[in-house]
């Protein structure tokens, strides 16, 4: 748990997404933002449209665009709420 | 005879296809609550989750949201029924409209004007046939709803609830629109495959379940926008999430109420098969008995004229 990330996706109709990951990056309304294992808690209403990134241990992304989204950070992790997600093309590695 | 037993047949023949007919009724619907139950625990994660979400919202911001407040005054209270499409499911669809009768009277009473929603043809017929206005309706979708339904009935009664707040005594405030002061929902609660009780919540003014809590303080959030912003946010998207869930929730109500009226249809139709069986084979039964008393009766009666001669 030290420094491993705790992601949950959870679209309203399924949950979409939950792992271990290493970032996770997305965009709120007031700003990009950066998530690495130990953030403060918030609270945060995603940008739309928005793309949310997971960083995954060793070097895989895996990218979801989400529509109607907030970010939730506890002590236990990171989770996305999102109305709709859908993953998107592949980053370039 | 023979023509009783023909008769006999024919029912036989049709109450055999009429069970043909039911038993893949229930089939079908078996399969559909299975179906509809997964899709309640697929969107448990999310309804747990923006819970949370509110709960430390609301413990961390003022709430006095418009959404969250009681209307000191109401006049018109929104009701919103849930029904089914098709029929053919036992009380299902009547139930539910008898709890939502009762609850239109309970606010008649009160001095508030009840104002109708209506998801489902069954609903909506029985409101047209009685000529009784209904505010708007929605069809389609009573089986299988999707999110997106249950966002489309959601933004309609959130509008709605809004735009109640400005409304003056008989007449529509300045907004022109006259609104409703509370909103109420009516669904099928899902209790077990053999249960399934009709039940009314409010959800307007909102009241956020509060997830008991173990943890003596709520972590200190920060906010991003503002907590208040953020609340205007979600407080219409938590609303969504109650309907999606009252909506998923009826359809496995539903489908196990068609299953266990297609069963018993189905034991019927068995039951029926049966003594049509049994009457029709002592009619036959009969009616080779007295050819063959005829046959002997007739060749006594020969045989006692010939010794005669």
């Amino acid at each position: 748990m030290a420094n491993q990330l705790h992601v949950e996706v959870v679209a309203v109709e399924e949950k979409i997404w939950s792992g271990e990951a290493e970032m996770l990056v997305a965009r709120t309304t007031e700003g990009e933002l950066g998530v690495l294992p130990g953030h403060a808690p918030l609270l945060g209403q995603l940008a739309e449209p928005g793309q949310v990134r997971v960083k995954i241990s060793g070097g895989d992304e895996i990218s979801y665009d989400v529509s109607g989204g907030f970010l939730s950070i506890t002590d236990e992790g990171v989770t996305v709420l999102a109305e709709s997600a859908e993953q998107a093309a592949p980053a370039a590695r | 005879m023979a023509a009783q037993v023909r008769v006999l047949r024919q029912r036989i023949r049709s109450a055999k296809s009429m069970k043909k007919i039911t038993k893949a009724m229930e089939l079908v619907a078996t399969s559909r609550i299975a179906k509809a139950q997964a899709r309640v625990a697929a969107s448990l994660p999310y309804a747990q989750a923006i819970t949370g979400v509110l709960t430390a919202l609301a413990s961390n911001a003022s709430v006095d949201h418009p959404l969250l407040t009681a209307r000191p005054q109401v006049r018109r209270a929104g009701v919103l029924l849930i029904t089914s499409d098709r029929g053919l499911a036992g009380g299902y669809s009547s139930n539910a409209i008898k709890t939502a009768e009762s609850l239109t009277a309970r606010l008649r009473e009160d001095g508030k004007e009840p104002v109708l929603y209506v998801i489902g043809r069954k609903g909506v017929t029985y409101y047209r046939f009685r000529n009784r206005p209904i505010e708007q309706s929605w069809t389609g979708f009573s089986e299988q709803p999707a999110f997106n339904d249950a966002r489309a009935v959601g933004e309609t009664l959130i509008k709605a609830f809004t735009h109640g707040a400005d409304d003056g005594e008989d007449h529509s405030g300045p907004d022109g629109v006259q609104g409703v002061d509370e909103l109420h929902i009516v669904y099928t609660e899902f209790k077990s495959l053999m249960t399934q009780t009709p039940t009314t919540r409010i959800i307007g003014p909102m009241e956020v379940e509060e997830r008991p809590r173990v943890e003596g303080v709520l972590p200190a959030y920060e906010f991003e926008p503002e907590a208040e912003a953020l609340l205007d946010a979600l407080l219409p998207k938590y609303i969504n999430t109650r309907i999606y869930a009252a909506l998923l929730e009826s359809a496995a109500s539903e489908s196990a109420a068609r299953r266990r009226a297609m069963k018993s249809a189905t034991d019927n139709a068995e039951e029926m098969i049966q003594n049509y069986t049994r009457e029709m084979n002592s009619a036959r039964q009969a009616g080779i008995t007295q050819e063959i008393s005829e046959i002997v009766g007739g060749a006594n009666a020969l045989a006692a004229s010939g010794s005669e001669v």
